[in-house]
Parts: C-alpha cells; structure tokens; sequence
C-alpha cells in the first residue's frame, strides 16, 4: 500500500494526464461525430505539435509565441488536409477513411523522421514553469500544475466555442443528425472544414504541451491515440463532455493503478473498456442511436 | 438449364499458380532484390495475411489489432520451447495457434457485437491491451522487452536421421509449404457455404440475419480463424529467426499487416504477401539507395494514400478485376442490354393471357410447425418511439394457408407492425406466436429459423453476388440452420439447395438471369428477387411488404398470380397500397389507422365498413365526439 503523500501526488499525475488525454479526445471526438471520420492520423498530429514546439523554441524563448506559432502551424496543416484528401472521403465507407488516415499518420511521421532524425529530441520547460510548488505536504512540479490550468482553459475556449457560439450550434447539431443539418439550408461542409482544423489545432496543442515533460520521438503519439481511442469509447463516440470526463477518468486509472504496481497501468485502461463494452455499449454520455 | 460449373482442372488453377510462384520464387526472384530470407519473410507477413483476407476482404472487418494474435502465438510457441516445456517445435506450434485461436475467440466475442468504426477501435484497443500486458505483467515470462532468444528450429524425422531446418533455403521450403496449405486452406473457407455466408456478411448484413443466419458467430468464426492463421505465423517467426520479438505485438505490426493488404490487394487471399513483398523490398532495397535511406516509408506512405484515394483494390485486385472484366465483358454487355431492353418496355415478364396456376413446392421442406389453425397471432403488440405511439396494441390472427392483409393510410404503422412480426424490431409491449411458439424476444434469424420470412419494402439483396447467389444464401440458411462450420465443403455441393435455387429460378422467371450480378438486373426483376429470396429459405409464413411497389401493369397482373400460387401451399401476410389488388387478393383484412386496429373482417365486410371509408377519405375526426 503506498502511502498517501504518493497516492495524491499520483492523483495529481493522474489530473495532468487526464486533462492532456481530454484534450487529445476531445480534437478525436469532434471530428469523429461532425464529419464521422475516424481520424488515425491524430496520433502523428499530436507528434507534429510537439515538433512545432520544438523548432520554435529552439529559436526564440517565448512559450507564448511558441502556442500561438503551434496554433498557426496546426490550423493550416489541418485546412490543408481536409482540403486536399479528407474531403474525398466523407462519401466513402468507414473502412477507407480508416485507411486514409492512417496512411497520412504514416506520411506525417515519416516526414518528421525525415527532418529530424529517429532520435528523441528534448523541449524546455518554460523559464515561468521550472522548478516545483509546495502543495501543503506535497512538493509538486510546477510546469504540470501550469499544464493542467493551461489545457483547462483550452477546453472551456473549446466548450464556449461549441456551446455558446452560432457555429458550435451547427457543429452540435451535426454531431447529432447531419443530414437533418442539410436538409435545414445549412452548408454542413463548411462546417466540416472547421471542425476538422479545430479538432487538429487541438491534438498539436496538446503534443506541443506535452512536449517539455516527455521525449520528442516521430512516434510519440501512437500510444496517446490509442488511449484517446479508449477515452472516447469511454465516454461515448462524438461527444465532447464524454471526451473530457473520460479523459480525467482514463488519467487517473494509468496514475493510480501505477502507484500500486505500475505494470499494470495501461492493462487496467484497456480492462475497463472491455468491461464498459459488455455493460455499456453506448458509453458514459453517448446514446444508444449514435452507436 | 445449362449450369456452368468450372471444371475441376480450371478451378484449381489459382492454387497452381501459386504454387508455380513459390517453387519460382528463390530462383527468379533473387536477381531482383529478393533474397531467400526476405522471401521466408515476405511469406510469415503472407501467412497471417491469409487469415486477415478473410476476415476483412471477405467479411469486410477491418481489425487493428491482428498483432495481438500473432505475438499471442509467437510468444507461447517460444516460451514452450524455451522452458524447455515442449521438445518439439510442431507441438509448440500447434500449442501456439491453439492459444492464439482462443484469445481470438475472447476478443472477437467481444469485438464482433459492434459494427464499423467501433470494431475497428475495440480491435487496437485489445492489441495495445496485449502489448501492455507482453510488456510488464507476463514480462517474467515473454522477457518483457528484450523478447525471447534462443527458439530452436523445427525438426523433421527421429534420432539419428533427424534433418533440422536450418535458415535459408530450408527454412524457406518449410514456410513455403505451409504458405501453400494455408492458402489452399484459405480458399476453401472462401469458397464453402461459410465463406458464402461471410462474403453476404459484407455486402447486407441485416438481410443475412433476416434469412437465418446467425451473424454474429459466423463473423467471430472469421475472427478465429484470423486469429489461427496470425498465430501460427507467430511462431514461426520466432523459429525462423531464433528469436521472438515484442514488436510482433505492437501497433506497427498490426498497422503493417493493413496496409500491406491494401497495397497487395484485399479480398484476393494472395494479395497481402505481394503488399508484404512490396514493404519489405522498399525496404531493403532503397535503404541501399544513399539519401533514400530514412524514405523508404515516406514513398510507401505516400504510395498507400494514393492507392486508397483511387485504386482501392491493391495491385492484385485491380490486376484480377481487369481480368475478369476483360474475360466477361461480352456477358456483361448482353445482360447490360437485355436490362436496358426490359426497362424499355417497362416489363419483365412474359404477358400469359390465361396463367396457369402452379404449385409452389420447394425441394426444402419448411420447418416443423404445431397442427394449430392459427399460423401467426399478434397479441396487443405494441412500440412506442418517445410519446408516438408508433403501434398501439394491435392484435389479430392470421389463418393457416390464408392470405391476409394489413392496410391503412400513410403513417398508420404497418411497416413497424411488420417488422415487429419476425422480429426485426422489438415490440414495447406485446408479444407474436407462431404456431403457439413464441417469436418475439428471439430475434429476427432466430424467427426465420422457425419459419416465418419477409420481403421487404425496399429491395435488400446482395447486389455484387449473382442471382444465383443471392438465392443460395437464404437457401443454404434453411437447409444448414443457424450455424454451422461446414469450412471445406464447396458452398455449391449441397444438392438439396441447389435444387432449391433453380426451383426458386424458374419460379421467378429469372434462370436466364441466373448469373448476372444483381445490380445489372430492372428494376422489376429485383422486386421479384426480393420475394425470391423470402421464398427460397421455404417459410410457413411470408410476409410481403408492399410488393407491388413501382412495378408495370403487367408486372402487377403476374406478380398477384405469383402470390396466389404461393399461397396455395404457404401462409401469407400482406401489406400493399394498391387496395384493387389488396381486395382481389385477400381473404381477411386488417385495417390500422394511426396505430391502432380500425377494422379486421373479409374483403366485403371491409369494403362496407364505414369507419375504414373515412379513414381513407380523409380522417376519422367527422365522428369523433366534438
């Protein structure tokens, strides 16, 4: 039994991997419910972001521009994308927008190999994010706390954009009946573009967040994708408050299950969505129709 | 008729060519950069390939996870060996496959209750699952990350004239042999009535279940047998290179496996190792090439996007479908026509001025029923979607033998009724008999199996398979229940149902049309196939909806003469709109209007009925009390 100075400090562990796997989720579940596109590629996109971060703050020390640069980057890639191959594909079966994806997943991370070498590249921690943080009994690192405020922020921005916006409400509205969206005038392909860019500009964030607590390898984000692709079972396909709470939820079981015996943390995630399919089909905020 | 069956010679000529290919392969193909161990290679990654074809380009199941299976056999192959538990290599192989089969079976049984995009996602999920629990928990015995070395290499013969196969051309026999069982294995399964099943599977699954079929145990049967061919490929592997790798359960792997499959072409068995042969020689051969050295992957990646976008049948796909094309053109051309000619003068039948009428026997008896007179009842059936109340208890009889229809306007819930009669939506409440046995709760191929079938409204039929097909695959539902793993057996020797098929043929008038594929056939001979395809599982009870639907005068006149003589031997329930053909047809008629029972009597009683003529003519407000 750990003690529980370790448990908090893994619970915090827990919140910062849950909030980056809610941001992860949430770029997934946007796009999977508005255009219904699977998107493989999200765990390259989520390694692109952190390259961006890498590159830009090679050259300048301002974390802000590194965000904002981060941000550019990633829209235009996503516009591009979605310009280019994704809007080939909203026609075609399930199974080829798998395919098409994964192979610009393939693409994207090749062309990181290809920049920058196999090896893992190492990001900064801010200069405003170093050091740690007394927490009462608990001394805790600085740039995690910042990490967790910083993509708690990102999601509100992203749930004000998706909630109390005119556009959110067509993005809303998509997620639940696209075709119902059409048929009322609206052109949902517009929407679609945005979306998509959205849903992009949200996995490079968290890649680029990321970046500084962890190696920068070309394959960094194969594993995040396969976790969001649990989160969002988890909290149900297409929706965006699933996305987040279970990527809290899928956060906190890594980190407490590795505080009593870390070979069993990503077994445990896995071991939960096969229960949760058995029980709960539809997820924790899906309904039943959207399955 | 002439039926054409390909003779024995011609239709092995696929496992021939393959043959011919292995035998040729280390003589030819080392000039071109293949060399024999890149060869054995390319043939493991066409091994677990064969399995994988089966489960997503014949069942069209797109799995992520296929890893999972092959480092699941690789790794208790190895750890066999190793211990020093098992001493021969062919009882650690058949141990590993085993094992790979039945985590096959507790993933698939999982993942094959969700269709699309959540197979292919519960299917990654279980092959990280895997990774993880290789890596950490089982690590004591897998090696954790650093593998397993040290898997010895298979042995053939006793003592002293043992001969081991050791690495190179040996070693390449050994894989080449059981690439070639394997493959003519594949086809088999391909090519037996499961194989028929799962090709359904893929184009109509909701009709496959409507006939009988129990779907969700014949795509985990796809599943299994994935998992089988995966995880003997996974042990030998280890027994190939002395060493079982982790990678063989990560991502990469089971990514590799997908897009070689693409790239060689799905649905053609072969096709994943010429994808394989492709990865592997862009791989050792442009690694060569100074500056290409880190891009080998980027070319393929940028190859696979472009074969994804637009020739998404591989290279072996497109090289066959060219073929065939090529070689079934003028067929093609003539059925094409003969389409273009009925749809001109809008029929498809023959006008017989005096139809003679014709018994409906069909070489497959109908199931066993109960003696009761009454063949379907429906018991205050009703389905409520929120606050419409969609259907709201009804209740009727229908009389053994009889036929009896359901009208109503627009709107007053008789497809919803229908479809609650076998089953296909399940009732709020209420319940349906059949012969006393009670149907609702059982699911609508389990309702078929007891004999009650439904043609639908919308035609629902395969249209990439034959006529000839398309009618089999409902016979074969009658003929072989449920389920039923007959994997060897070609999906045509069954003499019974073929039996069935050119019966059902000649009924529809379609025996000419027999191997056309569906999609060519006019519009009328689809709806005729539809009411085929209801008929050829021989049902007690057939349920019609609309039938007439969008069909020529004449097309009208035959297809009435058609159900008459249907119902000469069998129960028929009928939904229609053309109330003429309704009224001349049917001997008892029920009216729904808005959910409810209006009125339920003979054609004359019906026609009397005040209520049903105002509900026809415009609603029943007139009466209600103000």
């Amino acid at each position: 039994m750990p003690s529980w100075p370790a448990l908090v400090s893994q619970a915090f562990n827990g919140l910062a991997l849950g909030a980056l796997l809610a941001l992860v989720s949430s770029g997934l579940t946007i796009i999977l419910g508005t255009l219904g596109v699977l998107n493989f590629a999200h765990g390259a996109l989520f390694a692109v972001g952190a390259y961006v971060a890498f590159v830009i703050l090679q050259y300048t020390s301002s974390f802000v521009l590194a965000l904002l640069g981060c941000c550019g980057v990633m829209l235009l890639l996503g516009i591009l994308l979605e310009r280019v191959i994704i809007r080939l594909f909203y026609d075609r079966p399930d199974e080829d927008q798998i395919l098409v994806t994964y192979g610009i997943g393939i693409v994207l991370v090749e062309c990181l190999r290809a920049a920058f070498g196999g090896n893992a590249q190492r990001v900064p921690v801010p200069s405003w994010g170093r050091g740690a943080t007394q927490l009462g009994f608990l001394i805790y690192p600085t740039y995690r706390l910042q990490l967790i405020a910083i993509i708690a922020m990102l999601l509100l921005g992203l749930y004000l954009v998706l909630y109390r916006t005119s556009v959110g409400l067509v993005v809303r509205a998509g997620i639940e009946n696209p075709a119902m969206v059409g048929i009322l005038g609206i052109n949902v392909r517009r929407a679609f573009l945005l979306v998509f860019a959205v849903g992009v500009v949200a996995v490079g964030l968290a890649g680029m967040l990321y970046a500084p607590v962890v190696a920068v390898t070309p394959d960094m984000g194969a594993n995040f994708m396969a976790q969001s692709f649990v989160v969002i079972v988890l909290g149900g396909l297409g929706s965006f408050p699933g996305a987040v709470v279970g990527g809290l939820i899928a956060g906190e079981i890594i980190s407490l299950t590795s505080a009593f015996n870390s070979s069993y943390s990503e077994v445990m995630l896995y071991a939960l969505m096969a229960l949760l399919l058995v029980l709960r089909p539809q997820g924790l905020f899906g309904s039943e129709g959207r399955v | 008729m002439k039926r054409v069956r390909p003779g024995g010679l011609r239709a092995c000529l696929p496992e021939f060519a393959v043959l011919v290919t292995l035998v040729a392969a280390p003589v030819v193909l080392p000039h071109a950069g293949f060399s024999t161990d890149l060869l054995t290679r390319v043939l493991n990654w066409g091994l677990i390939g064969l399995g994988f074809d089966i489960l997503f380009g014949l069942t069209g199941l797109l799995s992520f996870g296929q890893a999972a299976f092959y480092g699941a056999g690789g790794f208790v192959t190895a750890y066999l060996l190793v211990s020093g538990t098992l001493g021969s290599v062919w009882l650690a192989l058949a141990a590993g496959t085993l094992a790979a089969g039945v985590f096959g079976l507790m993933v698939g049984w999982l993942a094959v209750r969700r269709i699309g995009i959540y197979f292919t996602m519960i299917t990654l999920a279980f092959g990280q699952m895997a990774y993880f629990v290789e890596n950490s928990p089982l690590s004591k015995y897998t090696g954790g990350e650093n593998g397993l070395p040290g898997v010895p290499v298979p042995v053939i013969g006793f003592g002293q004239h043992a001969i081991r196969i050791s690495a190179g051309m040996p070693m390449y026999v050994l894989f080449a042999g059981i690439f070639f069982i394997g493959y003519v294995l594949a086809r088999r399964i391909v090519r037996s009535p499961v194989g028929a099943v799962l090709k359904a599977i893929k184009q109509n699954t909701g009709r496959v279940a409507m006939l009988g079929h129990n779907v969700p145990a014949y795509k985990l049967a796809a599943f299994v047998i994935a998992a089988l061919y995966a995880g003997l490929a996974g042990g030998l592997l280890g027994s190939f290179q002395s060493y079982m790798p982790p990678d063989a359960f990560s991502l990469e792997t089971s990514g590799q496996l997908v897009v070689q499959t693409i790239v060689g072409g799905a649905g053609t068995l072969i096709g994943p190792a010429v994808g394989a042969a492709v990865w592997l020689w862009l791989r050792d051969n442009l690694q060569l090439i100074p500056g290409l050295a880190t891009l080998w992957k980027l070319v393929l990646g940028i190859a696979f996007i472009v074969l994804v976008i637009g020739l998404r049948r591989g290279i072996c796909g497109e090289i066959f479908h060219w073929w065939n094309e090529r070689r079934d053109l003028a067929a093609l051309r003539a059925a094409e026509a003969r389409t273009a000619a009925i749809e001109a003068t809008g029929d498809g039948v023959a006008v017989e001025p005096e139809h003679q009428a014709v018994d409906v026997t069909l070489p497959l008896a109908a199931p066993a029923t109960g003696n009761s007179d009454i063949a379907l009842e429906a018991r205050s059936l009703a389905r409520h979607y929120g606050g419409l109340k969609a259907v709201d208890g009804v209740s009727f009889k229908v009389r053994r033998g009889s036929i009896h229809a359901v009208i109503g306007p627009n709107g007053a819930g008789k497809s919803t009724l229908f479809k609650m009669l076998l089953d296909e939506v399940s009732p709020s409440s209420g319940e349906v008999l059949l012969f006393g046995d009670r149907v609702t709760g059982a699911g609508v191929s389990r309702a078929a199996q007891l004999g009650i079938a439904k043609s639908n409204q919308l035609n629902q039929l395969f249209l990439n398979l034959p006529v000839r097909s398309n009618l089999r695959i409902a016979a074969l539902a009658r003929r072989r229940g449920p389920l039923r793993l007959d994997l060897l057996r070609p999906a045509d020797s069954l003499p019974e149902v073929e039996q069935q098929v050119d019966a059902i043929l000649k009924l529809l008038d379609l025996a000419e049309r027999a191997d056309t594929a569906v999609h060519i056939l006019a519009y009328g001979e689809k709806r005729r196939l539809e009411i085929g395809m209801a008929l050829a599982t021989s049902p007690n009870v057939l349920l019609l909806d609309e039938p007439l639907a969008g069909m020529s005068p004449h097309e009208r006149v035959a297809t009435c003469a058609f159900i008459r003589d249907i119902a000469r031997t069998r129960t028929i329930v009928i939904v229609e709109h053309d109330l003429d053909a309704i009224f001349g047809l049917a001997e008892r008629i029920t009216v729904l209007y808005e959910g409810r029972l209006l009125a339920d009597g003979s054609p004359d009683e019906i026609r009397r009925n005040q209520a049903v003529q105002d509900a026809y003519l415009g609603g029943l407000h007139a009466h209600e009390p103000a």
